[in-house]
């Protein structure tokens, strides 16, 4: 379903036949919209992700505490916040990769296009399978390239036109012209960016609908992080993507709309709450909220 | 009172230096003894054995049956050295799945708590003396049928199986945790991720942890004693009907023996099986250090 589609047609959606829960494709007046792109969809847009007041703890620890979000379809996400306020958590629960931290707890809800991703029937290889995630550090299976992309679509049975596959995928991961020639060679002989762009080739091969970044660029130089910041620009057409970040710049730069993450001691407890969450340009240049404004003006983070 | 301290003096020892000085020389002198002492035990019994057991050593020695019986003391000891290989071949082809997959078990699925529980049974099934493991096997299979071949071999599995399954769990163990995640978040099912990923990575490190635990059992004699000791001197292959020849039986028996030419044959085998377990051990750690060059290289990369 394209944009269009979905503004044409404000019935459709996979989570319209959710009951209890509310709607799940919901409409939202147009605000603040950023300079540099009109985009119409910004006007009526699909929520893949409906967060109702998540909390996350390990054991006695609460990560974050009542986080409510919207997550939209076919847009980048940032997810910015001070270090120890809970932003790998939540990008974590989102793909149910936080589930084999012992003593983890979930309260709340997250709804992917209406389906509660932690029901008791949902299996979470399922939602991985759709929800992809890269991370901080590069990590390449010490395999070749070429493995490297094939390996998760040979075990997922997507083995028709395997090289094809593998091809569109490291076109997609701006990384085909760089390795085509080596690619029975050891992945592990790349350089770190290229390593990066190979774990997001990896990632898109399986078409999954969600791209979750886990400060995909900090460990990188500034050239590759330049490289994955306009890779991301041409991957959001066709995915939905969530980037947590500690680089301010970054969110600006990629993001349309950023969730601000910060540590709530009030009650001597420390836990990650959310603070505000607005378009990019709202966020970096009228935050309603004072936290917001000490942290995107550097004054602590 | 302290006096002050002269800085311009002399930069000799004074003072309690001397006393620390000595303190020190003696404590890495006796270091350095007992190591030398570790080394020169191992270099008498060596020497010892090659000494006695040479004269014994022939290609006949190695090739050929022994002499029938009445006919005086000689011959060759091959059914044993024949027999040993495939009672230790027969335990490996037991001990080594049913190893790897209990240090699978420990480490990709078990709970800490079980798998501290596991881990220490294994311990104590490590510790357990190999006569009381024969004396089990006696029990269990020996007793009202005759002894075979399979008995001793299943009380060498019996001996090997924690060598193996703790030795594989360290390798595993050492398998970096981001590279699971990254199958995970695949949407990779948790044994395929085992299967594809981890124990590539591991297979150097559980081979070695193998060939230890051959290199052991090769020379086991209490538990062969009671289950494959009253042997002809042929090996038939039939290892559910009869028991088969060995080395370490071999020595025990022939050095029982009055004849003083059994002697020289009981050094003879000893020089054999021991020279066996020092190329494996060599062997083992070779493959060891040359597996771990090839991850060092291509991690390097």
């Amino acid at each position: 379903m394209t944009k269009a589609d979905s503004i044409a047609d404000p019935g459709s959606g996979p989570g319209s036949s959710s009951g209890a829960d509310g709607p799940v494709v919901r409409r939202r007046p147009a605000v603040g919209l950023g300079k540099r792109d009109v985009d119409p969809a910004a006007t009526a847009r699909e929520v893949v992700f409906d967060i109702h007041d998540l909390s996350v703890s390990y054991g006695q620890t609460t990560a974050i505490s009542g986080v409510s979000l919207e997550i939209y379809r076919n847009a980048i996400t940032a997810v910015i916040g001070p270090s120890g306020c809970g932003k790998s958590t939540f990008i974590r629960s989102l793909n149910r990769l936080n589930d084999s931290v012992r003593g983890m707890k979930i309260e709340g809800q997250i709804l992917y296009h209406g389906h509660d991703i932690y029901a008791s029937d949902v299996d979470p290889v399922e939602v991985r399978r759709r929800i992809g995630m890269v991370f901080q550090k590069p990590n390449p299976f010490p395999k070749s390239i070429f493995d490297n992309v094939a390996w998760a679509l040979r075990n997922l049975g997507m083995k028709d036109g395997l090289q094809d596959r593998v091809e569109r995928a490291l076109r997609g991961a701006a990384l085909w012209d760089e390795v085509k020639d080596r690619l029975r060679e050891s992945a592990l002989g790349l350089s770190g960016g290229q390593q990066q762009r190979l774990c997001i080739a990896r990632a898109i091969a399986i078409e999954p609908e969600v791209l979750l970044l886990d400060e995909p660029a900090s460990a990188l130089d500034p050239l590759a992080t330049a490289s994955i910041e306009e890779l991301m620009h041409d991957l959001k057409r066709e995915y939905t993507i969530v980037i947590v970040t500690h680089n301010m710049q970054q969110a600006a730069r990629v993001a349309e709309r950023t969730a601000f993450l910060s540590l709530d001691v009030s009650d001597g407890k420390r836990r990650g709450v959310l603070v505000e969450y607005d378009e990019t340009s709202t966020i970096f240049t009228r935050p309603a909220d004072k936290r917001t404004e000490d942290y995107v003006m550097g004054k602590f983070g | 009172m302290m006096s002050p301290l002269d800085h311009a003096r002399p930069l000799v020892a004074s003072g309690n230096l001397r006393r620390r000085n000595l303190v020190n020389r003696l404590v890495e002198a006796s270091a350095t003894i007992a190591a030398i002492i570790a080394v020169a035990v191992l270099g008498v019994v060596v020497y010892s054995i090659v000494e006695r057991g040479g004269s014994a050593l022939s290609l006949d020695f190695l090739i050929k049956d022994p002499l029938p019986a009445f006919s005086g003391p000689g011959g060759g000891i091959a059914p044993a050295i024949v027999g040993t290989g495939l009672l230790v071949l027969v335990a490996t082809a037991v001990a080594l799945p049913l190893g790897v997959l209990i240090a699978i078990y420990l480490t990709e699925f078990a709970g800490p708590r079980t798998a501290s529980a596991v881990r220490l049974m294994l311990d104590l099934l490590n510790g357990l003396p190999s006569i009381v493991i024969g004396l089990f096997v006696f029990g269990l299979l020996v007793v009202g049928h005759p002894q075979t071949g399979f008995a001793g071999s299943f009380a060498l599995a019996i001996i090997m199986l924690p060598i193996i399954a703790r030795s594989s769990q360290e390798v595993l163990l050492v398998v970096p945790q981001n590279l699971r995640e990254a199958a995970r978040a695949l949407g990779v099912s948790r044994w395929r991720t085992v299967l594809g990923v981890v124990l590539p990575s591991a297979l150097g490190g559980i081979l070695t942890g193998a060939v230890l635990a051959v290199a052991r059992a090769a020379g086991e004699t209490a538990p062969l004693i009671l289950t494959s000791s009253i042997f002809a001197n042929n090996v038939t292959g039939n290892i559910f009907g009869e028991a088969l020849p060995n080395i370490p039986v071999s020595i025990f028996s022939l050095s029982e023996s009055p004849d003083p030419v059994d002697h020289a044959r009981a050094w003879g085998s000893a020089l054999v099986l021991m020279a066996f377990i020092l190329v494996a051990i060599t062997g083992a750690r070779a493959l060891h250090r040359r597996f771990d060059q090839t991850q060092a290289r291509l991690s390097r990369r």
